[in-house]
C-alpha cells in the first residue's frame, strides 16, 4: 500500500496548476537584500488611511469582537448600497441584494460554488487575475478564455466573445479594469457585451475591484444597463481604491435569490467577514472619498510616467486606462516575457511579472506595477532602459 | 495649475530631475516653471523639515506660541501690525486669527530666557498691543506632515504578488 500522503489530495486539486507567480516570486525572494525594485506587486503602496485605521482600533477598544449577520453589518450594506447607487448607478436593497465577503476573491469563489454545475461552461476575458481558470476548475467547470488584445488597448470586444462562445455556456466573468492589463471597455463596447449576454442568456460576474482608478472617461458597470442588473453579480470591494488589500474585504450585490444561495455557501464555509474590517470599511465609505481622488490623481501620473518611460525605452507600451499595471509588449527586445523578467531580474534588478502568468494571451508581455513611489518607478525605468538597450545589442538573454 | 506647483503641493521630496521625468518635461523647462512661481510670489523657498530635539546643541532652542491682542487702526486695520510684528528675526509665522485674539504668532529663540525679553521688550511694547499670551511648546510629535516618532512601519508588502 503506499504511504505518500499525496494519496489523500484530490484529484482535481493534485492536477491544479500552481500560479506562475508563485515561481517568480519564488525567484525574487532568493535575491533578498540585493537592492530590487518590485514592479511585480499586486497592491497599493499606500497604507490604508489613517481614519480608516483609528475606527477600526475604536471599534476594538468598544468590544466589537464578535459574529456580524452572515450577510455582513446591516449599517455597513446600506452603506454600499448607497455607494454603489451613486458611483455605479445600480439600486441594491441592503437588506437581501448585498453579502459582504472575505474580500472579492471570496465573493468570486462563492459565485462559482453557487452558480457552477459539474460541467457548466464559464467565459472570461485573458490575459487575467490568476484565480479566474483554477477557481472554475475547482468546482469541476469549464472554463473558456476570450482572448483579449494589445491592439484594443486589451478592451474585451463582442467580436472576440462572439467567437469563442460555445453552445451551452452560463456565465460570463469580467474584470474591467483588467489586472493585469489595464483595459477597460468604453460604454459602447460594453453595451455590446451587454446585448451578448442578454442574446446567449449569460449571467454575468462582473469584477470592478479597479473601477474608481479609471483614469480616461468614467467607468461605466455592466449592472448599470437595461435588464443587466437582473443577471449580473456585481462584485466590489475595498483593497485597490481604499488601499486595504491586508482587511480582506469585499462584497457582493445581486438579484435576491442569487445572494441568497451565496449566502448559504458563506454561511457554512465563512460564516462572516472580520467585524473589525467590517468597521473599517463602514468608515472607508463614509468619509473616505477625499483619499481616493488624491490616490487616483498619484497613479495617473505614474502611469503617464512610466508607459512613457517604456515606450522610449523601445517597448510597445499601451495606455492603461485603469487599474495600477502597465502591460508592455517586450516583443522588440528579441525575447519572451520569461527570458525578459528573468534577465531583467538578475542583470537590473528590477522584478516585473512575465505576462503568461496571467494565461497563455499573456504572451510577449510583462505586467509592472506602478503602485510605488516617483523614485522607485524613475530609477526601475532607467534600468529597464539600460537592459532594453543590451538586449538590442543581443546581449539580453544571456548578459 | 503649473504642473510642477501641483507636485510640490503633494509634497514629495522630489528633485528638479525627477520631477522633469515624473512630468514629460527637461530640467529646462521644470526651472522656468520654478522660476514663474517665484516670480509670481507663490514659491517662496525650500527648507529642510527638522525634528531638532534629536540634536543636542539645535534642542535647546525654545519655541512659542503667542496669542496676541491688538487695537485695530483706522485705515490699517491688523496689517500694519501684523507687517510689523513678522520682521522680527524671532518670529517664524505670523497669522490673523478670527476669535478671542487676533494675531497667532510663532517664535524661536536660543534660550527661555530670550524668547521671555523678546515678548516683554520688543511685542508687547509695539504700540497698539493690548496683550499677548504666551505658549512654550514642550514637544513636537507632527512637523509639516512628517510624524516625528511612531511612524508607518518600513513596508512589507509582498515583492510579487497576483
Amino acid at each position: 500500500m503506499s504511504t505518500d500522503p499525496k494519496r489523500w489530495v484530490a484529484g482535481h486539486v493534485s492536477t491544479l496548476p500552481k500560479s506562475g507567480i508563485r515561481d517568480f516570486f519564488e525567484l525574487v525572494a532568493k535575491m533578498k537584500g540585493q537592492d530590487v525594485i518590485s514592479l511585480g506587486v499586486g497592491e497599493p503602496d499606500f497604507v490604508t488611511p489613517w481614519h480608516v485605521r483609528e475606527a477600526a482600533i475604536y471599534a476594538l477598544e468598544r468590544g466589537k469582537t464578535y459574529y456580524t449577520s452572515n450577510l455582513g453589518l446591516l449599517e455597513l450594506r446600506r452603506e454600499i448600497s448607497r455607494y454603489v447607487e451613486e458611483h455605479f448607478g445600480v439600486a441594491y436593497r441592503p437588506d437581501d441584494q448585498v453579502i459582504v465577503t472575505v474580500g472579492v476573491s471570496e465573493a468570486l469563489d462563492l459565485c462559482f460554488r453557487a452558480f457552477c454545475n459539474p460541467g457548466d461552461k464559464v467565459m472570461y476575458h485573458q490575459p487575467c487575475y490568476v484565480s479566474y481558470h483554477p477557481s472554475i476548475s475547482l468546482v469541476h467547470g469549464t472554463g473558456i478564455a476570450v482572448p483579449t488584445y494589445a491592439r484594443d488597448n486589451f478592451a474585451l470586444t463582442a467580436e472576440a466573445l462572439r467567437a469563442a462562445w460555445q453552445p451551452g455556456a452560463k456565465i460570463l466573468m469580467l474584470n474591467l479594469p483588467c489586472n493585469p492589463t489595464g483595459g477597460t471597455c468604453t460604454r459602447e463596447q460594453l453595451e455590446k457585451i451587454a446585448d451578448f449576454c442578454r442574446e446567449k442568456d449569460l449571467l454575468v460576474l462582473s469584477d470592478e475591484i479597479y473601477s474608481e482608478l479609471t483614469f480616461e472617461g468614467t467607468h461605466t458597470s455592466i449592472a448599470s444597463f437595461a435588464g443587466m442588473a437582473e443577471r449580473t453579480i456585481f462584485l466590489h470591494g475595498f483593497s485597490k481604491a481604499f488601499a486595504m488589500t491586508g482587511w480582506r474585504i469585499g462584497y457582493a450585490c445581486g438579484p435576491a435569490v442569487l445572494i441568497d444561495a451565496m449566502m448559504k455557501v458563506h454561511q457554512y464555509a465563512m460564516m462572516c467577514a472580520s467585524i473589525i474590517a467590517q468597521e473599517g470599511a463602514l468608515e472607508a465609505l463614509k468619509h473616505g472619498w477625499d483619499q481616493v481622488l488624491k490616490m487616483r490623481e498619484q497613479y495617473h501620473r505614474r502611469r503617464d510616467l512610466i508607459v512613457r518611460r517604456c515606450n522610449e525605452a523601445g517597448l510597445k507600451c499601451h495606455l492603461p486606462r485603469g487599474s495600477f499595471y502597465a502591460f508592455p509588449d517586450v516583443s522588440p527586445t528579441g525575447l519572451t516575457e520569461k527570458e525578459f523578467a528573468v534577465g531583467l531580474l538578475e542583470q537590473e534588478k528590477v522584478a516585473v511579472v512575465p505576462g503568461t502568468a496571467f494565461g497563455e494571451n499573456g504572451r510577449g508581455h510583462v505586467r509592472a506595477c506602478f503602485a510605488t513611489a516617483y523614485d522607485q518607478i524613475i530609477e526601475a525605468c532607467d534600468r529597464i532602459d539600460r537592459f532594453v538597450q543590451r538586449a538590442g545589442r543581443g546581449q539580453g538573454a544571456s548578459g | 495649475m503649473n504642473p510642477v506647483l501641483k507636485l510640490l503641493i503633494d509634497g514629495g521630496s522630489l528633485s528638479t530631475g525627477q520631477m522633469a521625468a515624473v512630468l514629460g518635461l527637461s530640467d529646462a523647462e521644470v526651472n522656468q516653471h520654478l522660476d514663474q512661481l517665484k516670480k509670481d510670489g507663490i514659491f517662496l523657498g525650500w527648507r529642510p523639515v527638522l525634528d531638532l530635539s534629536r540634536e543636542a546643541a539645535a534642542a535647546a532652542a525654545v519655541r512659542a506660541v503667542i496669542e496676541v491682542k491688538v487695537t485695530p487702526e483706522r485705515g490699517g486695520g491688523f496689517n500694519r501690525f501684523a507687517e510689523r510684528i513678522a520682521r522680527f528675526d524671532e518670529v517664524e509665522s505670523c497669522y490673523l486669527m478670527s476669535g478671542s485674539y487676533d494675531l497667532l504668532v510663532f517664535v524661536k529663540g536660543a534660550s527661555l530666557q530670550k524668547v521671555a525679553s523678546f515678548v516683554s521688550e520688543k511685542l508687547s511694547t509695539v504700540e497698539g498691543v493690548l496683550s499677548t499670551s504666551t505658549h512654550f511648546m514642550l514637544r513636537c510629535y507632527k512637523e509639516q506632515g512628517f510624524l516625528l516618532e511612531g511612524g508607518e512601519a518600513q513596508t512589507t508588502r509582498l515583492n510579487v504578488a497576483p
